[in-house]
């Protein structure tokens, strides 16, 4: 079945730079150098990039990341509770707009 | 993916794989295990029968007395299987500065096993152990259910007699392989982790940790197929392919010996099946080491000795 989504097309991403090849560029040569080993290790990189893949939803990252996350020696154990870091923030950054939301209804109401 | 792929990998750099010094003897004494572990590139196994008999067993000790090897690597299946392992170990020892003898864990944890760690350390056997991960799903994943207790207890054990233990001279390395179908992490990260992890949470001190990828034989390969994996696995390891690897591959500098007593270039073309010089000799035939220059054979599953860091 035909779909937006095409696991292939992963391999496909540096034809981004076809017709931007400098903007490209620029990207690809950061990109990298983030996720060298740096203050964190190359693992604990991966870690965050797994969690943020999936805040954004990108089942590109997902899949890279699943794996990047497996191959610099994460487990499964790891990798969901990073899961779960990056849904606590994603929804306690909810929960705490309910303060906005009470701070206008005491406003408004007598 | 087929053999000639690797073949056209070594040409198109312009590469050849052929034997340098010998300097180290495998002994593989059979498939008899008692694990039967997901990533085993020889299918070993408690069902297995297959194991070296006495006269080979002799027959490995004489090539031994008669050829200069640096280091003796005994591995299998489960080398405690063997009746004969502590008089292989009695006569080996003298015979070359190293002597390595490969373990599960379990198997040296078995009853029968008891004398072999003051055995072992007796003789400043090296210990190479399997452990996959500082974890127990992933350790038993691969190894199955049971083991990762069943490990960390014999590695305390070890510990306990002087294995591993900074200054004792007695070396415990472990061995690390991906519990599925991905790369391994590079081994100086994972060494530092598993240090942290394995003195932290359970006391454990080991000598050196080596990552190695998992070779696509046996059973593992037949995972690989049935998982759907197999394509994406070996166009992993091919993309993976490293030149600078070849020079120091294993299989330059060591020679295989199968229960039976038939030579190989490395344990992998053994599972595989290829000979030695492209025939059966027998280690009673081999009366020098190995020509230089003589051609190691190879297969696809080649590519996991040559990715990323290699399998030295």
């Amino acid at each position: 079945m035909e779909t937006y989504y095409n696991k292939a097309d992963l391999a496909s991403f540096g034809d981004i730079g076809k017709d931007a090849p400098e903007l490209a560029g620029k990207f690809f040569d950061y990109y990298g150098a983030v996720f060298a080993e740096g203050a964190l290790t190359e693992r604990e990189k991966a870690l965050i990039a797994l969690a943020v893949a999936h805040a954004v939803q990108c089942p590109y990252c997902i899949d890279s990341y699943t794996t990047a996350c497996l191959e610099k020696g994460s487990n499964l154990e790891e990798m969901t509770e990073a899961l779960h870091v990056v849904t606590a923030i994603r929804g306690g950054a909810s929960l705490v707009h309910g303060i906005q939301m009470r701070k206008i209804a005491e406003k408004l109401s007598l | 993916m087929n053999t000639c792929d690797f073949k056209k990998e070594l040409e198109r750099h312009n590469l050849q794989l052929t034997r340098a010094e010998t300097t180290a003897l495998q002994v593989n004494i059979g498939l008899a295990c008692d694990l039967a572990c997901r990533h085993c590139h020889l299918e070993a196994g408690p069902a297995r029968t297959e194991m070296m008999d006495e006269e080979t067993v002799s027959a490995v000790i004489q090539c031994a007395r008669r050829l200069p090897f640096n280091t003796i690597d005994i591995t299998g299946g489960a080398p405690e299987l063997l009746p004969f392992l502590p008089h292989m170990i009695e006569s080996l020892a003298p015979l070359a500065p190293h002597l390595i003898v490969r373990t599960n864990l379990v198997s040296l944890a078995r009853p029968e096993s008891k004398l072999l760690p003051e055995l072992y350390r007796h003789h400043k056997v090296i210990i190479s152990a399997s452990l996959p991960a500082t974890n127990a799903s992933q350790t038993e994943s691969q190894r199955g259910s049971g083991v990762w207790a069943t490990s960390l207890s014999m590695l305390k054990e070890l510990n306990r007699i002087g294995y591993g233990v900074e200054g004792s001279g007695l070396q415990l390395d472990l061995i690390s392989n991906p519990a599925g179908a991905f790369l391994p992490a590079g081994q100086a990260q994972t060494e530092r982790r598993y240090r942290q992890d394995l003195q932290r949470r359970h006391g454990i001190v080991f000598t050196n940790l080596y990552t190695f990828a998992n070779v696509p034989l046996g059973r593992f390969r037949a995972w690989l197929e049935q998982s759907g994996n197999l394509d994406s696995y070996l166009k992993k390891l091919s993309g993976s392919f490293n030149s600078c690897t070849v020079a120091g591959l294993m299989c330059r500098s060591q020679i295989s010996v199968d229960w039976n007593g038939f030579l190989y270039d490395c344990d992998f073309n053994l599972a595989a099946g290829l000979h030695h010089g492209e025939r059966r000799i027998h280690i009673s035939e081999l009366k020098q080491l190995p020509a230089c220059g003589t051609a190691v054979p190879v297969g696809d599953h080649c590519y996991a000795c040559t990715a990323g860091s290699g399998f030295t």
